[in-house]
């Protein structure tokens, strides 16, 4: 009688699965937590951009939409899974670059008021030295600005002062 | 009048429903004003309303929870709204930058007080061009914006306002033309297109508000 052969047979080889296209419940799911991503970040740059605010032009920390992103002139529809990706990517690329602006113009306030401080504390080794309101974060217009008291005189007499000036018309 | 307004809910599609929940349709008809000048009393109250939207508070009004509502839908459906403003705040900002709102007509200056009052956008049709009420849908392949033939052609999916026929505005934007409001118009049917985060009570105030408007 010829032997048993009790060796495994070699496993077949395996027969790649094409990837489960997600179901449309899933799909839904994904799409609604994407627009509640979206709501978030909207929500977020809204007080990013107001943080600018006082430090000038909020354009400038909302930058404009990169090409080739949806446009408005597109209309309202019901967008798909990828174009709500590709929203709350630029948003968050967007909030990114508003915050790194209001970081940088943080800094430049605080080295500002620094500067406005040693101007208060010795104006006569900062003669003529000016600061901007728009520098420190406080609005357009206005320039502290070291002049000297009562003209040519204070000028010549070393008596200095910081003065508000308007600097609006 | 104002006291027998009847406000109604319009139809969503099923699809839109499910998509975007919050979304709605709310309208009431009331009778068209007679004339075209806006009475002094509304001029006055726009005029009172103009001076609440300081510069301050119009730009933070993108923090307001319902302006706030509007710009998240905005970005749901592909509008970006700081390229296209939400309704409200594209008139805050001609406020800022004409010292002012410019009478408009008084049908657009009643839909400007609803507004101003809650932050509720609204829009008027002429009821009696519309065929049955007005329901929110995306548009069908093939189909233009009002009934003239050389309206602009709608590609498939655009969020619009339609009547039993037609899409007759799109959705936040341009009333179809033949549909808004005219001197010979009779009844008008102001809507609103309440989106999630808006409270039912500010979108029945903004009706109200420029229902008595209207009636004043």
């Amino acid at each position: 009688m010829a032997d048993l052969d009790v060796r495994p047979a070699p496993a077949a080889p395996p027969v790649p699965v094409p990837p489960a296209a997600p179901s449309a419940d899933a799909a839904a799911r994904a799409r609604a937590q994407l627009r509640g991503q979206i709501a978030d970040l909207e929500r977020r740059l809204s007080d990013t951009v107001i943080a600018c605010l006082p430090y000038g032009d909020a354009a400038a920390s909302a930058p404009a939409l990169p090409a080739g992103l949806p446009l408005a002139s597109a209309g309202p529809h019901v967008l798909d899974l990828g174009e709500l990706e590709r929203t709350r990517d630029e948003l968050a690329d967007r909030l990114a670059a508003a915050r790194a602006e209001l970081h940088h113009r943080g800094e430049h306030a605080e080295r500002a008021r620094a500067r406005l401080e040693r101007m208060r504390l010795a104006p006569g080794q900062h003669r003529f030295a000016r600061v901007t309101r728009a520098e420190l974060g406080e609005g357009r217009c206005g320039v502290w600005e070291v002049r000297p008291r009562l003209g040519l005189l204070g000028m010549l007499m070393g008596w200095w002062e910081v003065k508000l000036s308007s600097g609006c018309p | 009048m104002t006291a027998a307004l009847a406000i109604r809910d319009g139809g969503v599609d099923p699809a839109l429903a499910a998509e975007l929940p919050g979304l709605g349709l709310v309208f009431a008809e009331v009778p068209a004003p007679g004339g075209t000048r806006t009475p002094d009393g509304v001029r006055e109250r726009l005029r009172t309303l103009a001076e609440r939207w300081s510069g301050s508070r119009a730009v933070t009004m993108r923090r307001e929870p319902v302006t706030a509502a509007y710009r998240a839908f905005s970005r749901h459906v592909g509008l970006d709204p700081d390229v296209v403003r939400p309704p409200v705040e594209a008139v805050v900002l001609e406020r800022l930058l004409h010292g002012g709102l410019r009478p408009r007509g008084r049908i657009e200056d009643a839909l400007l007080v609803g507004a101003l009052e809650t932050g509720v956008p609204l829009w008027s049709l002429d009821a009696d061009r519309l065929d049955g009420p007005p329901a929110l849908r995306p548009s069908r392949s093939g189909e233009r914006l009002g009934a003239a033939g050389d309206g602009p052609d709608l590609p498939a999916g655009r969020l619009v306002v339609a009547d039993a026929r037609r899409p007759v505005a799109i959705v936040l934007g341009a009333v179809a033309d033949g549909y808004g409001p005219t001197p010979t118009t009779r009844r008008l049917c102001v809507f609103a297109v309440p989106v999630a985060g808006v409270p039912r009570i500010h979108v029945e105030e903004a009706i109200w508000a420029c229902a008595e408007a209207l009636a004043a």
